[in-house]
């Protein structure tokens, strides 16, 4: 039997309130669930792995081929707890090792480009 | 790597520091052009500060009009004043005459329509051919995706799918803009892709439509606005006091 790949995906909340992890979760299945269905959503095989409140930094898994169902679903999303918010997809990686190596690199640069900008 | 590009940034013009959040978040979502719409008659220093918040943020900035006019005649008369003055030209097809005129006319870069009101969107094969021949763009923005809910939504994702296929049969260029007025409803190229396969585009097909189509638009523009561009293929190398 084929091995089903998973992948994980770095989220970045922007919002004006903190959530927790069951509200994000919920919101992330109301997306998926208004997108493509509850069919779609069963193939999707999303679970949230880690979730800072504090800076708003997730990860969520999900299989291989619902890499672009999950994405999807996460950009349509324009406010958690009906407040306005917006989630963006840092990076996907097909191990978390190299998803958050490869998500410190790019929180760094942001940071540095944040700096430059503002000198 | 890709220069992605958004053509369609649309916030008001008056509020800098809102323009500024905007091409900021463009910038850290890694898009290297922006086109932002300017009203016919805007000063030359408020685009030059427009120009000075894009170069901060390490941005290409182009200067964008939209047109909405009633009638073919109307489309002509704009199309005559500000051509010379903006690198895209973008037409709100409102009509069917408009529409066909538009998409006829090699002046015209991109064409857009109503996400609101499906009854106004006019791009079938007809229109398709027409643009075609004519290169102009067809245009999406991905802003009414995120707002729309529920019937509106599912009616304008299927219309999109239908004129998308259209599209790809005619070889029309398909943009995908954000078509954004505030921070909250920019998406990243990535996630613009992701939201374009919901109208059946290939991931690496709609990832083209963000970079490499909108970017050679503006490229063509500028050569042409360019005082040594002649005609196609034509331009001047040295001129004789130089």
């Amino acid at each position: 039997m084929r091995r089903m790949k998973r992948r994980y995906l770095a989220l970045h909340i922007v919002g004006e309130q903190s959530i927790n992890k069951s509200e994000l979760m919920d919101t992330l299945w109301t997306a998926l669930l208004q997108l493509y269905g509850e069919y779609g959503a069963s193939q999707a095989g999303l679970k949230l792995i880690e979730f800072t409140s504090r800076n708003g930094y997730a990860i969520v898994r999900c299989w291989k081929d619902a890499v672009e169902v999950v994405r999807a679903s996460i950009a349509s999303i324009t406010e958690i707890e009906a407040k306005p918010a917006t989630i963006h997809v840092l990076r996907v990686s097909g191990t978390l090792k190299a998803l958050r190596k490869k998500t410190r690199i790019a929180r760094l640069e942001t940071h540095a480009g944040e700096c430059e900008t503002r000198q | 790597m890709k220069r992605f590009v958004d053509l369609h940034l649309s916030p008001p013009i008056q509020n800098l520091d809102r323009i500024q959040r905007m091409v900021n978040r463009s910038a850290e979502l890694e898009y290297s052009l922006v086109g932002v719409p300017l009203p016919t008659g805007t000063a030359k220093d408020s685009i030059e500060k427009l120009r000075s918040v894009c170069a901060t943020a390490n941005m290409d900035f182009a200067k964008r009009i939209d047109l909405t006019p009633r009638t073919p005649h109307e489309l002509l008369h704009l199309l005559r004043r500000v051509r010379r003055r903006f690198e895209v030209v973008s037409v709100t097809c409102n009509s069917k005459a408009v529409a066909r005129q538009a998409a006829k006319d090699r002046r015209v870069d991109l064409l857009s329509f109503s996400a609101t009101n499906l009854h106004r969107r006019f791009f079938d094969q007809a229109e398709a051919e027409l643009a075609s021949k004519a290169l102009s763009g067809f245009e999406i923005d991905i802003t009414p995706l995120l707002e729309l809910t529920g019937f509106q939504r599912v009616h304008l994702i299927s219309r999109l799918r239908r004129e998308v296929g259209v599209a790809s049969k005619f070889n029309v260029p398909l943009i995908i803009s954000s078509g954004a007025s505030k921070p909250d409803q920019l998406r990243s190229p990535r996630d613009c892709a992701a939201l374009a396969s919901l109208f059946d585009l290939d991931a690496q097909f709609s990832l083209d439509a963000l970079s490499e189509i909108p970017s050679a638009l503006v490229e063509r523009n500028r050569r042409k606005l360019s005082p040594e561009y002649l005609a196609p293929s034509v331009h001047i190398v040295k001129r004789s006091n130089e």
